[in-house]
């Protein structure tokens, strides 16, 4: 029973990743890291948002009607999004800036709803609270990661302190400005998760299908 | 376990859970807001100041805040005469709400409404930057509509109520990436020295598309993947510099020195 929930909680961090696997989140990872700081007070409130909404959603199981479950989801993750929010602006003021609309967006990040729709709908509390935690967690070191790599190489820097002397300020590095554009976190994301594949092979897709040559007489 | 799925059903039970549930959210949200609400405002203060020393280059200087903020002297202008209203507390005086209200705001004609705001208020705040009791720069507040939403900022201008020191704004909701371009230093640096009023009087400063020919005494270069925002930023300098914004007060005050 241990180890079940001890996997609940660590199955999302590589083998079931809500990123580099299930491919969710990506819109505010590709958004928020440009440098760490930010990313990872998004990673803080995706996961707050999480147990909240996971905890709530648990409780309820029972009470919800299934044929409003979603709106009745969509209210409690939208509720805890707001109150992250609004905590960001009174007490991370300069980083919640710099997050802009994506602090809001979270309401829309396919993990929250889809840990909600896929894991406390159905199942107690605890265990859906440390799945809620593991897929933030899943979520947090991807954008970490990313972030890291963007931060070094776009600006030179991490969490603001230099780490490689920029040539504009007397250096020797030359940055790499795509990496503070979006796209290099499609390339790096991208790269993560062909590193991820070629590690655990179990994750690579079957092809959808495949194409084989057929001669015109077996079709006749 | 109770409850099996059918009894959970019911149109009675759908309609009490969605009533509870939106009962406890709205009033969660709301006593979060309204709790957080003075270290919000502080927040927003602070950043008002800090933009505010950011747009004369003084924010990198020694001191606090506070400190700082003993030589900018916070007046209460009354636009369309361009006279100091000093009955009015400048710490008091909200712009926004004043607009808004009939008496202390009026509604902008729409041939002259270039920012976009629809209203405005009679008043508006200007802050004086002073060095040994002389006024070296005049901060103003310009907002108008930018692609998404209002975009808030100041304007700091040299004593002679024409030369921009500089530019900058404080709330925005310009698209990440493309229109967040305006608060870009290379972007914001090129308005230093820029002149504000072409020879007909009028303003003339803006923001072209593509790049501003060299020497231009009123042109920046303008943002690519952006023209909306640099319309925006165009409509609300056009606005606020011309004669239905601080346009009477400059002239009243600051025209003697100009050229």
């Amino acid at each position: 029973m241990a180890d079940k929930l001890g996997k609940t909680l660590t199955d999302p961090l590589v083998d079931n990743n809500p990123v580099t696997l299930q491919i969710l989140g990506i819109c505010s990872a590709l958004a928020v890291t440009t440098s760490l700081l930010p990313s990872l007070l998004m990673s803080a409130a995706v996961i707050c948002v999480l147990i909240f909404a996971t905890a709530a959603i648990s409780l309820l199981r029972h009470q919800i009607p299934t044929n409003t479950r979603l709106i009745v989801q969509m209210t409690i993750i939208a509720s805890a999004v707001i109150v992250v929010d609004q905590v960001l602006k009174a007490y991370a003021y300069e980083t919640s800036k710099q997050l802009s609309v994506f602090v809001g967006l979270i309401i829309t990040n396919c993990i929250v709803l889809g840990r909600a729709e896929a894991f406390a709908i159905k199942n107690p509390v605890g265990p859906s609270i440390l799945d809620g935690i593991g897929n933030g967690l899943g979520y947090s070191i991807i954008l970490i990661a990313v972030a890291t790599i963007r931060e070094l190489f776009g600006s030179g820097k991490l969490l603001g302190q230099t780490v490689l002397p920029t040539a504009a300020e007397g250096g020797w590095y030359v940055p790499n400005g795509m990496m503070l554009l979006p796209p290099s976190a499609f390339f790096i994301i991208g790269l993560l998760i062909w590193a991820i594949r070629s590690w655990k092979k179990q994750q690579v897709e079957r092809p959808d299908y495949q194409i084989h040559e057929v001669h015109r007489t077996e079709v006749l | 376990m109770a409850d099996s799925s059918k009894s959970r059903d019911t149109v009675a039970r759908t309609l009490v859970m969605a009533v509870l549930t939106s009962l406890v959210c709205s009033a969660l949200v709301t006593s979060v807001a309204i709790s957080l609400k003075p270290a919000q405002e502080r927040n927003e203060l602070r950043n008002r100041q800090q933009n505010i020393l950011a747009v004369v280059g003084l924010l990198e200087a020694e001191g606090t805040i506070e400190e700082k903020f003993e030589n900018i002297e916070t007046r209460v202008v009354e636009l369309s005469s361009g006279d100091y209203a000093d009955d009015i507390d400048p710490d008091q005086f909200d712009p926004i709400s004043a607009a808004l209200n009939s008496d202390t705001g009026i509604a902008i004609e729409p041939e002259v409404d270039v920012a976009n705001l629809k209203r405005r208020a009679n008043h508006a705040r200007v802050y004086l930057v002073k060095q040994d009791g002389d006024v070296v720069n005049i901060i103003l507040p310009v907002r108008g509509a930018g692609l998404w939403s209002t975009m808030y900022g100041f304007i700091a201008l040299q004593p002679d109520g024409n030369t921009i020191r500089g530019l900058k704004f404080y709330e925005h909701g310009e698209t990440p990436g493309l229109g967040d371009q305006i608060d870009r230093p290379a972007w914001l640096a090129q308005w230093e020295g820029k002149l504000v009023y072409g020879d007909s009087g009028a303003p003339a400063v803006e923001v072209v598309r593509g790049q501003a020919p060299e020497g231009s005494p009123h042109q920046v270069d303008g943002m690519s993947g952006a023209t909306l925002t640099g319309n925006g930023v165009n409509g609300l300098l056009q606005y606020w510099l011309g004669d239905d914004g601080f346009g009477p007060y400059l002239e009243k005050h600051w025209s003697t020195d100009r050229g």
